[in-house]
C-alpha cells in the first residue's frame, strides 16, 4: 500500500476511533519468546490437573515401592548397591526418568495436536513470530515444567532421607537437560508423523525400555553385554549418572563432561532436526 | 492464504513489501481468518484475544482494551468467560474474525468466511464485515457464494482452475458476461426438447438444463410476450435479473469441480 493511502486510511482511524492504536514498535526476540510461552502457560493453567498424576504421582509411588520396599530387601541382602543404600541409590536414577516421562508427555500429543488438531502454531505463524520462536518457546515452557518438577521431587525425596549432600541441587539442571535431550528430538518426530499412531509405539518400545535399561533401578554393568550400548547411546543413562554423581556429591570427572556432551548432542542435533520440520510442516 | 507460503511463480508484494524477506513486518499488518476455525478450545474467548494480541506485541492493558472493544464488536460479550468448545458455529467463527483484527491490521484475509453458517448467523458476519470495510479495512475474500461476492465485495476476480477468467466490479461482471435478465422457462419433462427450437431465437443466449431453459435477454417481458406469439405455451416462466451466479456458471461451466 502506498503512503497516501496509509494517510488515508489512519484519518478514517481516528474518525471512528476503533483503528487507531498509535505507531507499535518491533518486536525483540525475547518478547516474541515471552508472548509464546504465555499462550502454552494459560493453556496449562487450566489443564494441569489432569497431568498432575503422571508428573508427581507416578514419581511419588517409584520412591515408595522402588525406594523404601525394593530398598529393604537390597540393603539387607546385598548392603545397598557399592555401598550406597538403595534409595540414594535409584532416587537420582527416578529424578532422570521423571524427566524422561514430562518430556515424552508434554512433546508428542501436544506437539503433534498443535500441527494437527488445532493448528495453533499455524494461527501463530500468521502473526509477526517466526518458527523460531514458536518452537523455542515451546521447549522453553516445557524446561519450566521440568524444572518445577525436579524441584518438587527433590524436596519430597528429601524428606525421606534420599540424599547425602547438598550437591543434589545440581539433579535441578540435570534433570532440566535430560529432559530436553529427549524432548527436542520428540518435537521432531511429531512435527514429521502424519498420525499418532506412531507414539503408542514410542511408548511401548523407547520409553518403558529405556526407563528398565538405563541404569535407573540397577547399575548397567549388570546388564547383558549385548543391551549396554542402548543404555550409552540413549540420553537417559547419562542423565542417570550424572544425577547420581550429583546426588552423592561425587565428581564425575571427565566421564562427567562426555555425559553432558551426549546430553547437549541430543538437544542440539534435535534443534536443527526440529526446526527444519517444523518449516516444512508449518511454512510451505 | 495465511501469508507464510513459498512463491513458486510470478512475483509477489504485499503492502509494497518482499514477503520472502519482510515477512513479519508483512504479517503484523495482515489479518488472517482461516477457513478452519483455528482456536485454541482449552482457553476461554477471551483469552484467546488475549495471547493472540500478545504474538503481535501488543501490552498487557492494550491487549485488554482491545478485546473487550472486539468482544463487543462479534457480540460475544456475554461468552467471553465461556470456554471455546462449546460455542456454536457461528460464534466460533466471529471469535475468530475478532482475533484477526486484534492488530488492527490494514488487510484482512477471509477463507470462505461464512460458510456453513446459518443465515442470521451469516446476515450478522457481512453486517460485521461492511462495517470494516467502511472503517478503510482492506477486506480479501475467498468465496464460493456469489450473493457474498455481490454484498461485500467492490472489485471481483473469478478463477477457474487457479487461473483468472475475469475480473471487475459485481455490476460490471453481469454487464459484461450476462444480460440484464434471465427467463426461466419450465415444461413437461418429455415436452421440453420440442421447445428448443422456437425458443432458441428469442434472447442472446438460451442454455439448456435438464429440468427448464434459460433465455438470457435483456427484457424479460418483452421475450415472453414473443414467445406466446410464437405459441410456445411453457408450464411455467419466470422473469428475474441475472446474477453473478449467472456469470460465475457461465464463465466455470456446470460440471462439478471436485
Amino acid at each position: 500500500m502506498s503512503a497516501p493511502a496509509t494517510d488515508r486510511l489512519a484519518a478514517t482511524a481516528a474518525a471512528s476511533g476503533r483503528l487507531d492504536t498509535g505507531p507499535r514498535p518491533g518486536l525483540s526476540q525475547a518478547e516474541r519468546l515471552g508472548a509464546v510461552m504465555g499462550h502454552h502457560l494459560l493453556v496449562y493453567r487450566r489443564t494441569w490437573k489432569g497431568s498432575i498424576i503422571n508428573r508427581f504421582l507416578s514419581p511419588l509411588f517409584f520412591l515408595l515401592s522402588m525406594g523404601l520396599g525394593l530398598g529393604t530387601l537390597v540393603d539387607d541382602g546385598a548392603g545397598g548397591v557399592d555401598g550406597v543404600p538403595y534409595l540414594q541409590f535409584v532416587v537420582p536414577g527416578i529424578i532422570a526418568v521423571q524427566a524422561m516421562w514430562l518430556s515424552f508427555g508434554e512433546s508428542t500429543y501436544a506437539v503433534f495436536g498443535y500441527i494437527r488438531w488445532n493448528q495453533m502454531y499455524a494461527a501463530m505463524l500468521s502473526t509477526p513470530l517466526r518458527v523460531i520462536e514458536v518452537l523455542g518457546g515451546h521447549l522453553a515452557v516445557v524446561g519450566v515444567h521440568l524444572v518445577v518438577a525436579t524441584t518438587i521431587f527433590v524436596g519430597v525425596a528429601s524428606l525421606f532421607g534420599a540424599f547425602a549432600s547438598w550437591w543434589v541441587l545440581l539433579t535441578i539442571p540435570v534433570g532440566l537437560l535430560t529432559g530436553l535431550a529427549f524432548a527436542v528430538p520428540t518435537f521432531a518426530l511429531s512435527a514429521t508423523l502424519d498420525n499418532d499412531n506412531g507414539f503408542s509405539l514410542l511408548y511401548r518400545f523407547v520409553v518403558t525400555p529405556l526407563m528398565l535399561f538405563s541404569g535407573t533401578f540397577f547399575p548397567v554393568e549388570q546388564l547383558p553385554s549385548v543391551l549396554r550400548p542402548i543404555a550409552w547411546g540413549t540420553p537417559l543413562w547419562h542423565g542417570v549418572e550424572l544425577s547420581r554423581d550429583a546426588a552423592t556429591g561425587t565428581p564425575p570427572g571427565w566421564l562427567g563432561v562426555a555425559h553432558l556432551g551426549v546430553l547437549l548432542l541430543y538437544i542440539g542435533g534435535g534443534w536443527v532436526l526440529a526446526h527444519r520440520q517444523f518449516s516444512r510442516r508449518l511454512v510451505s | 492464504m495465511e501469508g507464510v507460503g513459498v512463491v513458486t511463480e510470478g512475483e509477489l508484494r504485499i503492502l509494497d513489501m518482499d514477503p520472502a524477506t519482510d515477512g513479519a513486518a508483512i504479517r503484523a499488518r495482515l489479518g488472517v481468518c482461516p477457513q478452519r476455525d483455528i482456536l485454541d478450545e482449552d482457553l476461554s474467548v477471551e483469552e484467546n484475544l488475549w495471547v493472540y494480541g500478545r504474538f503481535f506485541g501488543l501490552s498487557r492493558s492494550e491487549v485488554h482494551r482491545r478485546a473487550d472493544e472486539l468482544l463487543q464488536f462479534a457480540q460475544l460479550g456475554e461468552r467471553r468467560r465461556d470456554r471455546v468448545e462449546p460455542l456454536s458455529g457461528g460464534m466460533k467463527r466471529r471469535l475468530t474474525i475478532a482475533r484477526s483484527l486484534m492488530n488492527n491490521p490494514e488487510v484482512l484475509l477471509l477463507d470462505e468466511p461464512t460458510t456453513g453458517l446459518d443465515p442470521q448467523a451469516r446476515h450478522v458476519l457481512w453486517d460485521r464485515l461492511f462495517r470494516l470495510k467502511r472503517e478503510g479495512v482492506t477486506l480479501i475474500i475467498t468465496t464460493h457464494y456469489m450473493d457474498e461476492a455481490e454484498q461485500l465485495c467492490d472489485r471481483l476476480v473469478v478463477l477457474d482452475h487457479g487461473r483468472i477468467v475475469a475480473e471487475g466490479s459485481p455490476r460490471a461482471l453481469i454487464a459484461e458476461h450476462s444480460t440484464r435478465e434471465v427467463v426461466e422457462l419450465r415444461f413437461d419433462l418429455d415436452d421440453q426438447e420440442r421447445h428448443v427450437d422456437a425458443v432458441s431465437g428469442v434472447g442472446e443466449r438460451l442454455e439448456v438444463l435438464p429440468d427448464r431453459l434459460l433465455v438470457y435477454v435483456d427484457d424479460g417481458d418483452a421475450a415472453l410476450t414473443s414467445l406466446h406469439a410464437r405459441g410456445v405455451e411453457p408450464l411455467s416462466s419466470l422473469v428475474r435479473r441475472s446474477t453473478l451466479e449467472d456469470v460465475f456458471l457461465h464463465l466455470t461451466g456446470r460440471t462439478l469441480v471436485d
